[in-house]
């Protein structure tokens, strides 16, 4: 039945249109506390809070209860991660290398790792926890999560002992290598000569010559490799 | 077709040698100013055309419209060696065919982490949770209940002309600038659902998360939040396509594509943020010393010139349009000036249309060309007096490791054939 005819039956059975209300009544209960206010949107519950809320801070805020070792992460890792990123986080593919490239940020092709990069343990909880493996997000427990972060910061060397038990009392105690090295947008002062007062509008410069040109890397898809629109 | 009389084989023979005409394309409509000389009557003219004889389709018979056949080649493109999957990959937005300041919907550039989340809008649940005095649970009815607002704002990705830091890689300013689109929104004031929640006064971030399988969440400053974010359910007068985070999305005017999390399901309320892996080990900018910025949300001014461009070369001496597209994070554009020569000599461009608060501007430059070599560059300069910069003195600040947040001035060099390639000049 559509939507309007169970809503015409339930007007013709409730005797009138217009006998229906037309706001809910605890609405505007709700709404009548606070004249800023709607009313609208019902209580989230304790169980559906601790559902969705999975997330975790740097300063460990939101980690649960459980444990992990480095060596149960890596049976576990070997099982659900190794085919994209690699047996040792080297990656398969073009999918992400996770572990190495330390000191390497400096240089022509940086290798971003969670070791070389990535300022907080807290995010690779939180990343494997809401989205890994990819194709089968939160299919992962909590303990299982602790264990795959410890096997993963024992292949960055950030945890070295292959016995180290990860849990949610000594998380906060993990530093990692590169989180000094990160700071804020700063570029309306680092940058503060692109705000110009009048850019140049005649014999700006010498003329130009190419330097370089797009065909000669020749990395573009052609232009009939789209998909295919019948 | 069975309301319409089957073309006899005289008209068949009629269509076909139009067809055949038409398919001479780029030469005869490049030489159109000279069919007139041959004296020769246009039979596109002086012949009854099919579409002039039989009846067309009836009304109903594309009871959701969709371009032309003849434009099958205005569709969003991938760079295949970009990513290891297609589920978390982006397309681009076919820039040098279009025109105005709104993107089509179905043109908008997709970038999703885990894939295109299909999700019943009578299933869609938004949580906000946190730092707040009643954490509350909003189904899709509550969010069109509430009193809603339309914005037109761009959206770009901070990976926009990311693959151009060490030089001219891609042919084609649909690779190098389309991922970004310019549509209306309709939504609820970000502040209207924080309302009804009541922020704690220690609440100053939010971190917002998505329902997809990639579980998208970003942190983002309580400020900007209760200033102009919208959490949308509509893009250009109907609802968000599915690849846009149907049926909810937010809007974060001038701030990087990222943020705008889609499948919106959660807001949480904390007193700082959350460093998430989009924030940190993304979305960071890593310069040349080996240190990076975080944080750098706002989508600084840039502009490109969409025609001419690799994918549209000029095709005709003589009168021409130039055309492009300009844009500021910071408020709204207030020129764009166009240089033929390499950076030489410049012009202010016509803007035409709508110039609005972060939201893409049109630009012109009615042009007749001689068939000179040219080096074609624009540069945007914004109500804060911000001027889009050269790639070289983004470099200068940046080095070439940066990725995101490249807005350097774009060189097409035109050759006297007509034919353009993506370029740089020194």
């Amino acid at each position: 039945m559509s939507r309007l005819a169970k809503i015409l039956l339930a007007g013709v059975l409730g005797g009138s249109l217009a006998a229906m209300p037309v706001v809910d009544v605890s609405a505007q209960q709700v709404a009548a506390k606070s004249s800023a206010r709607i009313g609208l949107g019902r209580p989230a519950l304790p169980e559906e809070i601790k559902a969705w809320d999975t997330d975790v801070r740097p300063d460990g805020k939101g980690l649960p209860v459980g444990k992990g070792t480095v060596k149960e992460g890596d049976v576990l890792f070997q099982e659900r991660c190794a085919s994209c990123h690699g047996e040792f986080g080297q990656g398969v593919g073009r999918y992400p290398v996770i572990a190495g490239g330390l000191g390497t940020l400096k240089a022509d092709r940086p290798d971003k790792t969670v070791g070389s990069f990535w300022p907080d343990a807290s995010t690779v909880f939180d990343y494997i926890k809401r989205s890994m493996p990819f194709g089968n997000a939160q299919s992962l427990t909590d303990d299982e999560t602790y264990a795959l972060t410890a096997y993963i910061l024992n292949l960055n060397d950030v945890i070295k002992d292959e016995n180290f038990e990860l849990n949610e009392k000594n998380f906060a105690s993990v530093k990692m290598p590169n989180a000094a090295a990160f700071y804020g947008d700063d570029r309306e002062t680092a940058e503060k000569h692109f705000w110009k007062k009048d850019p140049c509008m005649k014999d700006c410069r010498a003329a130009p010559k190419v330097i370089g040109r797009a065909v000669s890397v020749d990395v573009t898809p052609d232009s009939k490799a789209g998909p295919k629109v019948d | 077709m069975s309301d319409k009389p089957a073309a006899d084989s005289l008209n068949r023979r009629r269509f076909l040698a139009a067809a055949g005409i038409a398919g001479t394309g780029a030469a005869l409509s490049a030489a159109s100013a000279f069919a007139a000389e041959g004296g020769k009557p246009d039979p596109l003219i002086t012949e009854v055309q099919d579409w002039n004889r039989y009846l067309g389709d009836g009304v109903q018979s594309r009871p959701y419209g969709t371009p032309s056949k003849f434009e099958k080649d205005v569709v969003r493109r991938d760079v295949p060696w970009l990513t290891a999957s297609p589920e978390s990959s982006v397309n681009f937005t076919p820039l040098h065919r279009l025109d105005g300041i709104i993107t089509p919907s179905g043109l908008c550039f997709e970038r999703h982490h885990g894939g295109i989340a299909e999700i019943d809008p009578a299933d869609h649940r938004l949580m906000i949770n946190g730092l707040v005095d009643r954490p509350l649970v909003f189904t899709m009815e509550d969010i069109r209940r509430m009193p809603r607002v339309n914005k037109i704002h761009f959206l770009e990705c901070a990976a926009n002309s990311g693959m151009e830091w060490r030089g001219a890689q891609l042919n084609g300013c649909q690779f190098t600038h389309g991922m970004i689109h310019n549509v209306m929104y309709t939504g609820v004031p970000l502040k209207v659902l924080l309302d009804e929640a009541g922020l704690k006064p220690n609440a100053k971030w939010l971190m917002l998360e998505g329902a997809d399988a990639a579980g998208m969440n970003r942190s983002l400053p309580i400020e900007k939040a209760l200033n102009d974010v919208l959490i949308a359910f509509a893009m250009n007068g109907e609802a968000l396509r599915p690849e846009q985070g149907y049926p909810l999305r937010a809007v974060i005017p001038g701030w990087e594509g990222n943020l705008w999390v889609k499948w919106l399901r959660r807001i949480e309320a904390g007193d700082q943020p959350w460093q998430t892996r989009e924030e940190t080990s993304k979305y960071t900018d890593l310069l040349a010393d080996g240190r990076s910025r975080r944080h750098t949300f706002v989508m600084d001014a840039k502009s490109v010139v969409t025609n001419p461009s690799p994918q549209a070369p000029l095709k005709h001496k003589g009168r021409n349009v130039l055309t492009g597209v300009a844009w500021s994070g910071r408020g709204t554009v207030k020129r764009v000036d166009v240089t033929l020569d390499g950076a030489r000599n410049w012009q202010s461009a016509r803007i035409d249309g709508p110039v609005l608060d972060k939201s893409l501007v049109r630009f012109y430059v009615d042009l007749d060309w001689n068939g000179q070599e040219m080096m074609i560059q624009s540069r945007a300069i914004d109500s804060t007096g911000y001027v889009q910069p050269t790639k070289e003195e983004l470099r200068k600040v940046r080095g070439v490791n940066s990725i995101y947040h490249n807005n350097g001035i774009q060189t097409w060099l035109v050759r006297t054939g007509g034919e353009t390639e993506n370029v740089e000049i020194g």
